[in-house]
């Protein structure tokens, strides 16, 4: 149990940018023993998962590890030559990577990746290594083990490809597995069965692993030493339940304190107010496949509604009927009272303007070539004719309601701006049009916790200043505690839950809200352990929805 | 597997719908040739009458929807007609060994159909290993060698790459016979030699393209999750672009092999020359030059045919690649 297997020392990585080699990583010492399990945890930039691959003596394209060691058993794997370093990856280090959905070969059977390494490190012959494939796709408690080999990628759901990609990078029983955030892709309920699943397997063959996550609480559950990184810099490093207890440093005792914010939830509307938009039994299709059934509920003016559910529970395509980018096959939508036409095409331009939407992906939602004054100034010009000096000074204004100093960012391209202040020009061209409602689709899934929480501060400052009804989608529970007044939460295109905040959090629940909330990670080591023991094995994950 | 024949049905009526809009470019294109065979074949000091006498005997004095329909009903029946040539030369000569434009045209369409074949097993093969070699050894002396080598033979007009590999494989170095002239019931082998210089031309010409695209298709895969999860698998490189990039990279290579198949068939008029080999491009050209409608149309029906039929099997076959439609959830 003492034995050292991998020893890092002053391991420094640089990446090319511009043709100028910078540091990402500044020297980095680690150390993990036979069978132990090493958290790596850190916001995004923070080098987590560079340093996860130098730790097999791999770099991404455009990255070099410019100086330090990586000792694995005796070998260093910085001065190793290639046919060295192949000859030890898969067989005795190996990787799981985030999107298994990704990064399977969707050319292949899962089963003959699954054989490729041992088959190629000549350990197994193919039958034989078939053979153990299915018995550690048993021991990952995937369905139909013998034969669930045998399909696809595309054939097989994201968190059963994530458990089998950990068989994959079993097959070979390597000493050391890195595992790079093989849970963020997955909903909560399907998180807890890939890390019950990861959790058991490298404790029964022992395993040593590192395991990379933004998540604190995921880690919590995973890790016996924590390892805190801040832009290519080790912050602290502790045995889980001591870091958790007492976090030493300032940075770290800040990712710790990110689920504090929380906005003071509006007391119940009274009986018989107008809503501003209201859902009446409204269905949907793409094509001939059904994904909404009757979905109801009413949103009120200056309040913020979740909209929570898992990815494919129908909250971003209610969106789409509620903007008219998607018109119902049945039921209709009112704003104001007024019933709005079902295709944005019919709608007028003053209806056009009272509903803006902020996307996901700041990134892809902002047109690459065009400025943050024109990105911002088009649906000004659009909406209220101001062109001009007029219109440039309405642009300043709204980058100053955003935070943003206008004379410095107004002429910048999207490309310019870090995560967070794109996913506020988002926002603030959204304003541009004088809303009284805005659409919030997973505004703050793809930001670290601190922007995310700016975000969240911004929003909510704004919804007091202009009075604005948030629809905020999400399925970040942490997310609906901090800012909404009233829940409303989706499965399989139905709502199955609705009401204030203040009731959704308190017992009784829905038994499927239920199971939503307890899949929460929380911060407590032993929580996934009680959990378990709590559902029993067979009734996590998959197996406790499909009970629903 | 019910969606992919509905979706291969799908392709094939559009094919067919496809070649009737082209049959209507065709007609009206040709016909809208300056000049007809009456004035090509009497030259300038024919008389209005001769003229005139000739344009009846081949219904050319009829309107064009009449003689549209006409020829389509008769190309729809197997018949493509008679050569004016050949009408000219029998009420002329007398003799009523009148040789139908299908008779005309199916040797000389053999003979291109096997020159393609020929290129197609050295080019393809050739380009496709070449375009993996070249990405597995991306940016190396190797991959630019090749790459320069390939431009080059591309960018050069084909009589020219034609005239070197006569003067290196037939007068220098008298391996080859310079002259391709093929005739049908040659033995297999001697017309394999016989053919070996026009193929060896145009598989120069042709590998450019398809390599490239295979390089370019593949390397694009490389930095897909899946290729960096095959290389921290402990995967020899040979091995990765092989069986974990190509078969995902194989649509567009698939496609550019197609286009390439469809030149082989109809635009290799200047090598047939220059080697003097009896192929469809001759015929045609020489036809067009006299005017001689019903070879001109015959002619470019296959060539459209040909372009339509690979690019629909390059359509099959691309969605056969995908495992996602070959196995459905």
């Amino acid at each position: 149990m003492t034995e050292q297997l991998l020893k890092i020392r002053g391991l420094k990585i640089e990446g090319k940018s511009d043709e100028v080699w910078i540091p990402i990583v500044n020297g980095i010492d680690l150390d993990l023993k036979k069978g132990e399990v090493l958290g790596l945890i850190g916001e995004s930039g923070a080098g987590k998962s560079t340093v996860g691959l130098a730790a097999m003596g791999f770099t991404r394209d455009g990255c070099r590890i410019s100086g330090g060691s990586v000792d694995f058993d005796g070998v260093d794997l910085v001065t190793a030559s290639a046919a060295v370093k192949r000859n030890m990856l898969g067989k005795r280090i190996a990787y799981v990577a985030q999107s298994a959905a990704a990064s399977f070969n969707p050319a292949h059977r899962l089963i003959d990746q699954h054989t490729e390494a041992p088959t190629q490190h000549k350990l197994r012959v193919k039958a034989e290594s078939e053979l153990d494939g299915m018995e550690l796709y048993r021991r990952l408690r995937l369905p139909d083990p013998d034969y669930i080999g045998f399909r696809y990628p595309h054939q097989v759901s994201g968190g059963q490809l994530q458990r089998a990609m950990t068989a994959m990078a079993m097959s070979c029983r390597p000493d050391f597995i890195i595992f790079d955030e093989p849970t963020t892709a997955l909903d909560v309920t399907t998180q807890i069965e890939v890390l019950a699943a990861i959790r058991d397997i490298v404790e029964q063959l022992d395993t040593a692993a590192i395991y990379i996550t933004h998540d604190l609480a995921v880690v919590a559950q995973m890790a016996d030493r924590i390892k805190v990184l801040l832009r290519g810099d080790e912050v602290e490093e502790a045995e889980t339940r001591a870091m958790l207890s007492a976090p030493r440093e300032d940075y770290t005792k800040s990712l710790w304190a990110v689920r504090s914010f929380q906005r003071p939830a509006k007391p119940a509307i009274s009986a018989g107010a107008t809503p501003i938009v209201s859902l009446k039994n409204v269905s949907a299709a793409y094509g001939k496949s059904p994904v909404l059934f009757d979905v109801a509920f009413d949103i009120h003016a200056g309040r913020t509604v979740a909209v929570v559910g898992e990815s494919g529970s129908g909250k971003s395509t209610t969106a789409r009927c509620i903007t008219g980018l998607l018109p119902p096959s049945q039921g209709y939508i009112e704003f104001n009272g007024e019933v709005l036409p079902l295709d944005y095409r019919k709608r007028s331009k003053d209806q056009l303007r009272q509903v803006q939407m902020i996307y996901q992906m700041a990134d892809t939602a902002l047109n690459p070539r065009s400025s943050i004054g024109d990105i911002i100034g088009r649906p000004v010009q659009f909406y209220s004719g101001l062109t001009g000096s007029a219109k440039r000074k309405r642009v300043e204004e709204l980058l100053a309601q955003i935070e943003l100093e206008p004379g410095q960012y107004i002429d910048r391209l999207p490309s310019e701006l870090s995560g967070g202040q794109k996913q506020r020009i988002g926002i603030a061209r959204a304003l541009a049009a004088e809303p009284q409602f805005v659409i919030c689709d997973e505004v703050t899934s793809a930001l670290d916790q601190l922007v995310a929480e700016g975000i969240l501060k911004l929003l909510s400052q704004l919804q007091d200043d202009l009075g604005l009804s948030y629809m905020f989608i999400t399925h970040d529970l942490a997310t609906v505690r901090a800012i909404s007044d009233d829940v409303v939460v989706m499965k399989d295109g139905r709502v199955v839950e609705q009401g204030l905040k203040a009731e959704m959090f308190q017992p009784p629940h829905h038994p499927y809200t239920d199971l939503l909330l307890s899949s929460v990670p929380e911060m407590d080591p032993d929580w996934l352990t009680n959990l378990l023991n709590g559902r029993g094995v067979d009734n996590i994950g998959d197996a406790a929805v499909g009970k629903m | 597997m019910g969606s992919i024949f509905q979706i291969i049905l799908q392709r094939l009526v559009l094919g067919i719908l496809t070649l009737l809009i082209v049959s209507v470019v065709i007609f009206v294109a040709v016909n809208a040739l300056p000049g007809d065979f009456a004035q090509a074949i009497l030259g300038q000091g024919a008389t209005e009458e001769a003229v005139a006498q000739i344009r009846a005997d081949l219904g050319l004095d009829q309107n064009y929807f009449m003689r549209y329909f006409s020829w389509l009903a008769n190309v729809l029946t197997g018949n493509l007609g008679i050569s004016f040539a050949q009408m000219n030369f029998a009420s002329n000569m007398g003799g009523d060994q009148l040789v139908g434009v299908v008779e005309q045209i199916a040797p000389r369409f053999k003979a291109t159909m096997f020159l393609a074949g020929v290129t197609a097993m050295f080019a393809v093969p050739i380009s496709i290993t070449l375009g993996v070699l070249a990405a597995l050894y991306r940016n190396s002396i190797f991959d630019r060698a090749v790459n320069i080598t390939t431009l080059s033979s591309i960018s050069s007009p084909e009589f020219f790459l034609a005239y070197i590999l006569i003067l290196v494989l037939a007068v220098l170095n008298p391996i080859f016979p310079s002259l391709s002239n093929v005739y049908e019931g040659m033995a297999l082998g001697e017309k394999l030699n016989r053919t070996m210089l026009p193929a060896l031309t145009l598989t120069l010409v042709v590998t450019a393209h398809m390599m490239r695209m295979t390089r370019a298709a593949i390397i694009n895969l490389l930095a897909s999750p899946y290729i960096e999860m095959a290389r921290l698998k402990g995967i020899k490189p040979m091995r990765v672009i092989v069986r974990h990039a190509l078969p995902n990279a194989l649509a567009p290579i698939i496609n550019v092999i197609a286009l390439n198949l469809a030149y082989l068939i109809t635009g290799v008029v200047v090598v047939e020359v220059v080697f003097v080999y009896p192929g469809i491009g001759q015929l045609f050209v020489d036809s067009v030059k006299i005017r001689d409608i019903p070879v001109v149309q015959a002619c470019c029906l296959i060539f459209a045919a040909a372009y339509i039929l690979l690019n629909l099997m390059a359509d099959i076959l691309s969605i056969l690649s995908n495992p996602r439609l070959r196995h459905p959830k």
